[in-house]
């Protein structure tokens, strides 16, 4: 094999690199200029001028190469297999590239319209960056890839988190984001030490192979367990959640958009491959009246305890960002029930179930975006009569929350439709049963608390405050996202087999 | 033709929201116009023998993999309910003909709702029934809670809980059911033998999901407080309609799908029946509110449908489906009267408050509609209550005769809570007089409009047309009921 074959096959990551280093280095010029304005007592109105022309540049290069980028993904062969599984691709792979670029792009869309954030170059570069490392974690069988894959997309997400200079809460996030990552990358790191030393590779394929000629040691599974613990705190599954709330709460909206959309869909899809590709000899069974040791029960513990704490807990927040943390990790636990099915229903079901909550959760930060900079905030009082105030987000909104919470015509009823008959049939003779009971008392419970923000949305009048600052201007960027994302959930709500046939034929 | 219904209802719903809000009304009267008239010459063009099973209207392949279909079909027991549905949605637009506020969302919410249903009783795919199904449940929601009077948000918060409580029961029993048969075909599914262990479990989950919307007793609560919360319309839907979902789709789903399990667990549906008739009328004869005892009497004669259907005999279940019918229209005439026609005007329904104003004499065409209503309520004879509640009682003869017995004290503790709240509402003696009264100044300008006459009129007419010749629906609906299987 040559470099060339290399370059061709690695396009879309080299696009995406060349661009956020485009986007950096437009960054730090236009920021040289302005300082030079500075120090020449240019008018204020001039200077934000040029930032803002600046952000521009910025964001369209962003934009545009990660335009390209899905063009270049659209052109790779179908199949094809690099350094022993360190880059693959597959059908799989290259939807899922595709799939995490258009979530970059609705994050650079975002990021573009966020004025919070000063050096608007540094964060597109690193969001770019980011996304890198979602391309490679997609598109890799091979642990030491995946864990650089996770590493580059964690420590980018943290510096996404930490990026507000001016808010306690942003530097909050980052903090408390970095804390548990790097721990659970050190988890994942010493699980995968483990599983080399016990298996003699790296590459999912052949630990495949070791575990099904012989039975599992009890240091390989320590090696799997350790390695799924540090999955968990990066999907934040309970009780590996803590960091959610205050990443959700506190990171600049974009960041926190993206970190629940991009992020989570990418290590769904390497889990899924990690569990039933590299471990599934290992499988077990989380049947009630047939327990068998494996990882399937240790997911499907992590999925109860995720279901009943995420939505329990839910039901106490007044702080909407902090309310979607919490839902995050019930969702994460419905989610995980399609890979403790396992199999390609379970797979394809959980993949589904990803990417539509991924869209859903970028239209509803795009959505907070807005009423937080109108009114400052984005606790539930901010939120009462947006109705009266803007009718069109107002719907996109409900759409976010109903699909959120499994009311049709919207994707996520499909999703949830698709996950839970996946899992019960998996089981055999309704073994599942139980997980599928508690995942639909967990929906139940949900409603309550989105219908709460619909509340406050629809029913409540305006808060005095609110309404005061109602008529700031708003962005027509923002507009058109929000409303394609809604179209969109909607649009695979009442077509959902668009979606789900392309990665049910895409899943091996 | 018949689907036409859904597209047109859910066509509406959306033109309205493009369309400025004074156009809404006039839109949805239309669709919801339409939608009756469909239903009506589907009702006189279906030849009778083409009704008397599940025929298929479309079936359109929508996601192969799970062998999802879109696919709808119509039978008597569907036309009956496509009936009832469009006779309760034009007369909902019409006692809605004023509403001031927010217009557009109050028409949007409410197409929904008709077009959901119009989806259940159409529906011949489980998935597709069931997103038809969870799909009515969020616009009352909102139909309540921004619309709403006493105690809107909370009213309106229990009776989505409730509902989506049920969806929940509703959902794993669909998804057991799918499991194991591998196929939503409701044609399919209803030839597919379930052994008689799962039978004996699925069913009541199945069963008790539908019933929750149904009203059974003890899971009727939310009823009475979502009817006084809801505006006019929203009880009209929810009592017209809305109840009879759940009905519907127990006879529809559980009971098909599972005959066996209905066996074992027939006679507790009964018992809990005969309860909800006897209690909820008991109840009725103590409310001080009007619409509280409307909704208390619709828990009761939600009662008499449960006990149709647990009968398991084609006289029982035909009854059960023409009191679907029949109590849609009465229950929609009721919450009409009292929600539109007095709380509009008098800004009270208390029945102490309203029996000192001398109301018969201040609207007469109320006084008339309520007196037809209530008679067509208690079971007179000549009106469609009646004839439903004897067919049902006949069926139950042959099966628990007890029950018959008990329900016929139920009967008179209606016909007493419904005189007593025609006395006191209408015909109370003058006394002194509080709230809005007749002597008000601008009285006068408040007489029963046009909108609110033609309303009335439309259901006292399919009360009366259902009461003096019952064959019309029944000769259509007893071929459907006789072909399930249950009955075999």
């Amino acid at each position: 094999m040559s470099y060339l074959e290399l370059l061709k096959l690695a396009a879309p990551e080299a696009v995406v690199v060349i661009s956020a280093l485009v986007v950096l280095a437009i960054g730090l010029t236009s920021r040289r200029a302005t300082a030079v304005a500075g120090v020449s007592l240019a008018k204020p109105p001039t200077r934000t001028g040029s930032a803002t022309a600046a952000t521009g540049w910025c964001s369209l290069v962003a934009a545009l190469g990660v335009v390209i980028a899905i063009a270049a993904v659209l052109v790779l062969p179908r199949n094809a297999s690099l350094f022993g599984g360190m880059l693959v691709i597959t059908p799989l792979t290259s939807l899922f590239k595709i799939i995490c670029l258009v979530l970059a792009f609705f994050t650079v869309c975002l990021a573009r319209s966020e004025k919070s954030l000063r050096h608007p170059g540094e964060y597109l570069a690193i969001i770019l960056l980011a996304t890198v490392g979602l391309m490679l974690l997609v598109g890799s069988e091979e642990l030491l890839m995946i864990f650089i894959g996770l590493e580059l997309l964690g420590l980018s997400l943290y510096m996404m988190a930490a990026f507000d200079k001016t808010d306690v809460r942003s530097a909050e996030a980052g903090l408390k984001y970095f804390l548990f990552g790097s721990t659970s990358s050190a988890f994942t790191l010493f699980g995968i030490s483990l599983i080399y030393g016990m298996s003699g590779s790296t590459g999912l394929a052949s630990i495949s192979e070791k575990l099904a000629a012989a039975p599992v040691q009890p240091l390989l599974a320590t090696g799997i367990i350790m390695t799924l613990i540090g999955f968990a705190f990066k999907i934040a599954a309970a009780p590996f959640h803590l960091w959610a709330p205050d990443a959700y709460q506190g990171a600049p909206i974009p960041s926190a958009g993206f970190i629940a959309s991009g992020s989570k869909v990418a290590s769904f899809v390497v889990l899924g491959k990690i569990v039933l590709v590299g471990f599934g000899p290992a499988h077990g069974s989380s049947a009630w009246h047939a327990m068998a040791a494996g990882w399937s029960p240790i997911l499907a513990v992590l999925a109860a305890l995720s279901i009943l704490i995420g939505n329990l807990v839910a039901l106490a927040q007044t702080n909407v960002r902090r309310l979607l943390a919490y839902s995050a990790v019930a969702h994460a636990g419905y989610t995980l029930l399609g890979l403790v099915a396992g199999g390609r229903d379970g797979f394809s079901a959980t993949l589904f179930y990803a990417t539509v909550y991924a869209i859903t959760l970028v239209g509803a930060f795009a959505v907070i975006a807005v009423v937080r900079s109108e009114s400052g905030g984005d606790d539930l009082e901010n939120f009462s009569g947006l109705a009266a105030r803007t009718p069109l987000l107002a719907g996109c909104m409900a759409i976010f929350m109903f699909s959120l919470a499994g009311i049709p015509p919207l994707a996520g009823f499909f999703g949830k439709f698709y996950l839970f008959s996946a899992a019960l049939r998996a089981g055999g003779d309704h073994g599942l049963l139980w997980l599928v009971a508690l995942a639909l008392f967990g929906s139940f419970v949900s409603l309550y608390y989105y219908l709460i923000v619909l509340k406050a949305i629809f029913v409540d009048q305006p808060s005095p405050t609110a309404q005061a600052l109602a008529h700031v201007s708003s962005d027509l960027l923002q507009r058109i996202i929000v409303t394609l994302l809604a179209a969109a959930i909607l649009f695979f709500g009442i077509m959902p087999d668009i979606l789900a046939s392309r990665i049910l034929a895409a899943v091996p | 033709m018949i689907a036409w219904t859904i597209y047109l209802t859910f066509t509406g719903a959306v033109v309205l929201l493009l369309l400025p809000g004074v156009f809404a009304r006039w839109i949805a009267l239309v669709t919801t116009l339409t939608g009756l008239a469909l239903g009506i010459v589907e009702f006189f063009r279906m030849p009778i023998a083409e009704l008397a099973h599940f025929t298929t209207i479309v079936s359109v392949p929508w996601v192969p993999a799970l062998g999802m279909n879109y696919h709808l079909a119509i039978d008597g027991v569907s036309l009956t309910m496509i009936l009832v549905t469009g006779t309760s949605a034009v007369s909902t637009v019409l006692f809605s003909w004023d509403v001031d506020h927010r217009q557009r969302e109050f028409f949007f919410w409410l197409l929904l709702v008709v077009g959901g249903c119009y989806g259940v009783f159409l529906s011949a795919d489980l998935f597709l029934f069931f997103a038809f199904y969870e799909l009515v449940i969020v616009p009352k929601y909102f139909l309540i809670a921004i619309f709403g009077s006493t105690n809107k948000e909370y009213g309106a918060m229990k009776l989505t809980l409730y509902s989506f409580f049920g969806g929940m029961l509703v959902f794993a029993g669909i998804l057991v059911a799918y499991v194991t048969a591998g196929s939503l075909d409701l044609t399919q599914l209803a030839q597919f033998h379930f052994n008689p262990q799962l039978q004996s479990w699925a069913f009541p989950v199945l069963f008790l999901g539908f019933a929750v919307l149904a009203g059974i007793w003890p899971l009727h609560t939310w009823a009475p407080t979502g009817h006084v919360a809801a505006p006019t319309a929203g009880s009209m839907l929810l009592a017209g309609i809305v109840m009879k979902l759940g009905s519907y789709a127990g006879l529809r789903v559980a009971m098909n799908l599972f005959p066996e399990g209905f066996q074992l667990w027939s006679k507790w549906i009964a018992a809990l029946a005969v309860i909800g008739v006897v209690y909820a009328a008991a109840v009725a004869l103590r409310q001080r509110d009007l619409k509280f005892v409307i909704g208390y009497s619709s828990v009761s004669h939600m009662g008499f449908v449960l006990l149709g259907l647990a009968t398991a005999n084609a006289l029982g279940v035909s009854g059960a489906v023409l009191q679907m019918f029949s109590h849609g229209v009465i229950a929609a005439l009721l919450f009409a009267v009292a929600g539109r026609m007095l709380y509009r005007r008098t800004h009270t329904r208390d029945l102490d408050a309203l029996s000192g104003m001398d109301l018969s004499r201040a609207l007469p065409f109320a006084a008339f509609t309520f007196v037809i209503a209530s008679a067509a309520s208690m079971g007179i004879p000549g009106f469609s209550g009646f004839a439903a509640e004897i067919t049902i009682l006949i069926g139950a003869w042959k099966t628990y005769p007890i029950a018959v017995w008990i329900t016929g004290a139920g009967m008179v503790l209606a016909a007493a809570f419904t005189l007593r709240a025609l006395v006191k509402s209408f015909f109370g003696e003058v006394r002194i007089q509080t709230g809005r009264v007749p002597t008000d100044v601008d009285w006068e300008e408040q007489s029963i409009t046009l909108p609110e006459k033609c309303g009335a009129c439309l259901l006292m007419f399919a009360t009366l047309v259902v009461g003096l010749y019952p064959k019309l629906l029944l000769d259509r609906i007893m071929p459907a009921v006789e072909a399930m299987r249950f009955l075999k």
